[in-house]
């Protein structure tokens, strides 16, 4: 299984993000009517959505890296699960600004505490944003490394429930929701679900791409130490990202008692 | 003994006799209603307005404790007697849970019967609203738990702590608040939505419980 | 008003299209600087290897050092 993933490049992978993702919007924009009730402005609707999906999504999953790493104390899963968590939150920006931009258009405001997908990823971004001053606050690096994961598991835990608390507190008469989700027509599903599909696409590559830069430094780091480390640029200040690298995660391995 | 019940009992008789949190927490709470009693200008509140206040109010008393679970086995390096003992070390979690629980039941105790008497013009939705805040007790307690002990081995831990507890708390008040909104109306208690709360409290405390569960031991890992 | 209401959809769909490519250009822009120090830091290392030493024992000294003390780390790791 191991071996099938890694066959699959980061090159490949951007090249079917670009893809399908242009596929979706064409489909999105040229193929998918346009709505009865909303106009033009739903189209907002196959960027929103799927943002949000995916970076929920990508929580949930950074919160299972986050299970592997205290399982098997190998540092490559924190690094995993550090570096989904940091493209979900960015993806949580995304989705409030178009979330703001939809209200905007749609209802005249720009925040709408009736819009339970709104609320509930401020909640969610508020929560994860933590995240950092708390690696920041940890200086040793296991330590840190095993706190976040507890921390990643139980904000991980911590979505989907939130999502079904703020959909409960839902005033029952006149809710202002986005998506009719329910009962959308052949095309426009068509169109969604392809743009879902490219932007977890998206989401996998930008983690390839980030994982495969800190690998990189860490590995620049290892040959700084071992050439004598004298005569290089000053190292920057501590940095709080986890640093994986082949070696290291070997040799936790090797050490672990 | 079990080691549970030694620990439970140990906490439990230095709050006793240190008075470290319980005194700081009802006084804070007290100060709170009449600061709302003045913010919002009135003097008699219901539904959704006495929720709003009784609620949150209880909340931030109870990040008080929260702050402080930990600070005698910071100080007096009670972790590395855990961590010694051939116990399993998830019973620290129970008890230091167990014994939060308990601070706030007794908080509540004292501030929900001051909160009626200065606020409330009819007390027959107390009953049940008890009911919704032992459940959010004991999700607030795993919670707090969890993310004190996070904050205690961090170097910001006055400041983590609320900040990470905050957003996760945010389930329970809806669903505390949103019970007693209807708990605490004007004409009387309306068990609306009573179960749709319920079940939500329960599910936090059974996952958040879980979570601390499994996850503690690794917390206290050197 | 019917006219301007049109317009002003276009305009909010456009804005928010445009947000995303915004953020991933932002994305790739920060990405792009920290390969950009990646590769300044290859190169200072690269000179650094390769840097004809008056004592080029030093260096392999210097390595098999570093090559023992990791054994020892691993070793008592094990223990």
């Amino acid at each position: 299984m191991a071996t099938l993933l890694r066959s699959i490049t980061l090159r490949r992978l951007a090249i079917a993000t670009v893809v399908v993702l242009g596929a979706g919007y064409a489909l999105a924009f040229l193929h998918a009517p346009e709505d009865a009730d909303q106009g033009f402005i739903q189209k907002i609707f196959y960027l929103h959505v799927p943002l949000a999906i995916v970076a929920l999504v990508g929580f949930i999953v950074a919160g299972l890296f986050a299970i592997q790493h205290l399982r098997t104390g190998d540092s490559k899963w924190d690094a995993r699960s550090y570096v989904s968590i940091h493209l979900s939150v960015i993806f949580g920006v995304g989705v409030l600004l178009t979330g703001a931009i939809w209200a905007k258009g749609s209802w005249g405001v720009w925040w709408e505490w009736r819009e339970p997908t709104l609320v509930s990823f401020l909640i969610v971004f508020l929560l994860y944003a933590t995240y950092y001053p708390l690696r920041y606050a940890i200086e040793d690096r296991e330590r840190q490394g095993r706190y976040a994961s507890v921390f990643a598991i139980t904000a991980g835990a911590f979505v989907p429930l939130n999502f079904a608390a703020v959909r409960a507190a839902q005033p029952l008469v006149h809710p202002r929701t986005f998506s009719d989700a329910g009962g959308l027509p052949g095309s426009m599903l068509l169109a969604f679900l392809v743009c879902l599909a490219g932007m977890a696409l998206l989401w996998v590559t930008l983690v390839r791409f980030e994982l495969a830069s800190k690998q990189a430094s860490g590995d620049l780091k290892r040959i700084r130490r071992a050439l004598g480390g004298d005569g290089g640029p000053p190292t920057p200040a501590r940095s709080i990202a986890p640093v994986a690298t082949s070696a290291m995660s070997s040799m936790r391995a090797e050490g672990k008692p | 003994m079990s080691p549970f019940s030694a620990l439970l009992r140990k906490d439990l008789r230095v709050e006793l006799r240190t008075l470290r949190s319980l005194p700081a927490m009802a006084l804070f709470a007290v100060s709170a209603f009449v600061i709302f009693r003045f913010g919002l200008d009135r003097t008699t509140l219901d539904g959704e307005l006495a929720a709003g206040v009784l609620v949150p109010t209880l909340l931030f008393a109870a990040l008080l404790a929260i702050n402080r679970l930990f600070i005698a086995e910071r100080e007096e390096g009670g972790f590395d007697l855990i961590r010694l003992a051939p116990v399993d070390r998830t019973v620290l979690f129970a008890a230091k849970a167990s014994a939060l629980v308990i601070y706030l039941v007794v908080l509540e105790l004292i501030a929900v019967p001051i909160f009626a008497l200065f606020f409330l013009d009819s007390v027959s939705g107390l009953l049940p609203f008890a009911l919704v805040l032992l459940l959010a007790n004991i999700g607030l307690a795993a919670t707090g738990t969890l993310i004190s002990t996070i904050a205690t081995m961090s170097s910001a831990r006055d400041l983590l702590a609320p900040l990470i507890l905050l957003p996760l708390l945010i389930p329970l008040v809806i669903a505390a608040a949103g019970a007693g909104e209807h708990l605490l109306a004007a004409g009387g208690p309306d068990y609306g939505r009573f179960g749709t709360w319920l079940a939500l409290l329960g599910l936090y405390d059974l996952i958040f419980l879980l979570v601390g569960y499994a996850t503690f031991d690794f917390l206290l890992e050197d | 008003m019917i006219p301007l209401a049109i317009e002003n959809s276009d305009r909010y769909v456009g804005g928010a299209y445009l947000v995303f490519l915004l953020l991933l250009l932002i994305y790739v822009a920060i990405m792009a600087a920290k390969l950009q120090r990646i590769q300044r830091d290859l190169g200072s290392l690269a000179e650094l290897a390769e840097r004809p030493d008056a004592r080029p024992e030093r260096d392999v000294g210097q390595l098999r050092g570093r090559e023992q003390e990791i054994e020892a780390v691993r070793q008592g790791g094990q223990r």
